[in-house]
């Protein structure tokens, strides 16, 4: 073990108080930063979840539209001019829309309803763990997620509900899709949805379109947009960017995330600067030493550094213990915090970028020394 | 005669600002040569530090000159000054200034450690050394588990352990009863014996003038006496 290293872990672990102080305050710094990264991850995954599941290439959408929830309305015929267009192999009515669904006691709760073809393009629940794709064909079948049995007031396929004084039954079961807006989900036939959402036989909130193999979709977009007027078409990953900056940005839900993750980083920063600023003054006296028998600046600005890197690397493994708890307790809520492998290794670089940060104020300190201090103390 | 190991010519320097401003040294000149102990001896306040740290390269004077090994280290930036520090110089200090937490061996091997030695070596160099000034058997040990002579020995061995060509002690034996003074005496006197080596010795402490080759007075910022030591009171470090 190198000596820097050795004096650096020996410093710091000398002041246990100052030590336990420091690593709470990285923890608390790092959690902080987590739970508002990983709702922010979460988020951004929850707004698109109905996108990311459509099978479409290409969304056509009504002019305007901020994201997937914020339906208009568009005209059967534009589905037929899709149709017409070189390289568009399929495009599909989806329907969607807030409708009230009434549970057999009497009360209601509001309800999001997508509908779409069963046997075409569309979209169409998914982690089904009870039923089948097919009993969605039966009359008034519809699909609910298991989260929200209570809600609906249900507890698996069979059971029955109104909505717009129409019984519905649930015959499939889904599990995991959840809606951020905590509004349940409930998946059906697409003119059924019509009759639920009160929309027209003649309209539909957004085509679906799939490309032929042999077309490029980019193309085959901006043939769309020259002959669909008052429409907007886009990519499904275009069409993820506007809901995703609708919801993260339009709303400040994301920026809201952000400065909570920045407050975390500079209470962090803060923290560490603090403790590492005040242990480097209490060890003045032996970086003067140092000094004065030779030692360049780069020998203990490293010390320096390794203090904050350990103070980093377990400040971050306390950090990551207590994340993966929250991680996991959130995992089945409606808006679960996310922990990815590219958030945790960047949560890793912040944590090693804040420590090193706050030794800064400790390093211009040193750089400040005069090594006759030896001879005055 | 050797060649001077340090030499300073005619050294003026200033401490403080403003109106707490005060001339530390008025002119000094004192070379050290090869295989002498000297001695700096004066009131307080009357420089002997400071010429201490100026001619140990932790200070640059305001004028005059110092030459390590021969060679001026006028306009030398902090970083040139503390790489000739650590090929040049050792220091050892009244109050020891070991790491307390490290132990004896790796109070010893940092001043091999600042140079890049870092091979099994120099922990070997370290252990011999230790072995040289007594206390083989505390090398595990940390300052605090030592005794204040056995501290001093530790940052002897720290000076020493780099085989610098110089040795600047302020007040080595001040924190210590007689015996023990003797000790530090008696091991600073050996390292002296090298003819490669000097060491200045920065002191009150009239019991250990047996030990100097030549006393050097210092008064108000100026040497207003040389006197040669009497060596052959040496203790022998055996």
């Amino acid at each position: 073990m190198s000596l820097k290293f050795r004096l650096a872990s020996r410093n710091l672990f000398h002041d246990r108080l100052r030590f336990v102080a420091t690593i709470v305050g990285i923890i608390f710094s790092i959690v902080l930063v987590t739970v508002q990264m990983g709702l922010y991850v979460g988020f951004r995954g929850m707004v698109t979840t109905m996108i990311d599941h459509s099978p479409a290439d290409l969304w056509i959408i009504p002019t305007g539209t901020k994201c997937f929830e914020d339906p208009s309305l568009l005209d059967d015929r534009q589905r037929f001019r899709a149709l017409a267009v070189n390289g568009v192999a399929e495009a599909a009515p989806l329907v969607i829309g807030y409708a009230q669904w009434r549970l057999p006691g009497g009360t209601t709760t509001p309800v999001f309803i997508v509908g779409s073809e069963l046997r075409e393009l569309g979209l169409h629940p998914w982690n089904l763990v009870a039923g089948r794709m097919d009993d969605l064909a039966i009359p008034g079948a519809v699909a609910i997620d298991q989260s929200y049995f209570a809600r609906l007031g249900v507890t698996g396929t069979g059971e029955t509900a109104e909505i717009r004084d129409q019984k519905v039954q649930v015959v499939a079961v889904t599990k995991g899709i959840r809606s951020f807006t905590t509004t349940p989900y409930v998946f059906t036939e697409l003119d059924r949805a019509r009759a639920y959402t009160g929309t027209s036989l003649n309209k539909a909130s957004y085509l679906v379109v799939r490309v032929s193999p042999d077309a490029d979709a980019y193309a085959v977009r901006q043939e769309l947009r020259a002959s669909l007027p008052n429409v907007e078409v886009l990519t499904a990953s275009e069409f993820r960017s506007r809901s995703r900056s609708f919801w993260l940005f339009g709303t400040g839900a994301g920026a809201a995330l952000f400065a909570g993750a920045l407050l975390g980083f500079i209470v962090g920063t803060v923290i560490v600067a603090q403790t590492l600023y005040s242990s480097t003054k209490d060890h003045l006296n032996e970086f003067a030493t140092l000094r004065a028998i030779g030692s360049s600046s780069s020998y203990i600005y490293t010390v320096i550094i390794w203090q904050a890197l350990l103070n980093a690397v377990i400040g971050f493994c306390g950090a990551a213990i207590i994340g993966a708890i929250v991680v996991s307790m959130t995992a089945e809520s409606a808006l679960p915090i996310v922990m990815t492998p590219a958030l945790t290794f960047a949560l890793f670089v912040l944590t090693v970028v804040m420590c090193v940060a706050s030794a800064i104020a400790a390093i211009v300190q040193v750089m400040r020394i005069d090594p006759t201090l030896v001879f005055t103390r | 005669m050797t060649e001077p190991v340090l030499d300073a010519v005619d050294l003026v320097q200033f401490l403080g600002h403003g109106a707490g401003r005060v001339q530390a040294l008025k002119g000094v000149s004192l070379s050290l040569r090869g295989g002498e102990l000297v001695l700096l001896m004066g009131p307080s306040g009357s420089g002997k530090t400071t010429l201490l740290s100026v001619m140990g390269c932790l200070m640059t004077p305001a004028s005059g000159i110092v030459r390590v090994g021969g060679q001026s280290i006028a306009g030398t930036d902090p970083e040139a000054l503390a790489r000739i520090r650590r090929d040049h110089i050792g220091f050892i200090f009244q109050t020891y200034h070991l790491f307390p937490t490290l132990t004896a061996e790796e109070n010893v091997r940092l001043a091999l450690d600042v140079r890049g030695q870092r091979s099994r070596q120099a922990v070997k160099a370290a252990r011999d050394v230790l072995g040289m000034v007594g206390l083989a058997h505390k090398r595990k040990s940390f300052p605090l588990e030592l005794s204040g002579g056995e501290q001093q020995r530790v940052a002897i061995a720290r000076a020493i352990v780099g085989e610098t060509q110089a040795i600047l002690a302020d007040e080595p034996t001040g924190a210590l009863d007689a015996e023990n003074g003797q000790a530090i005496m008696t091991l600073l006197a050996q390292i002296a014996k090298d003819q490669s080596r000097a060491v200045l010795v920065v002191t009150h402490d009239p019991r250990i003038l047996p030990f100097a080759d030549r006393i050097v007075h210092i008064e108000d910022g100026r040497i207003v006496n040389e006197e040669s030591g009497i060596p052959a009171k040496r203790v022998s470090m055996s």
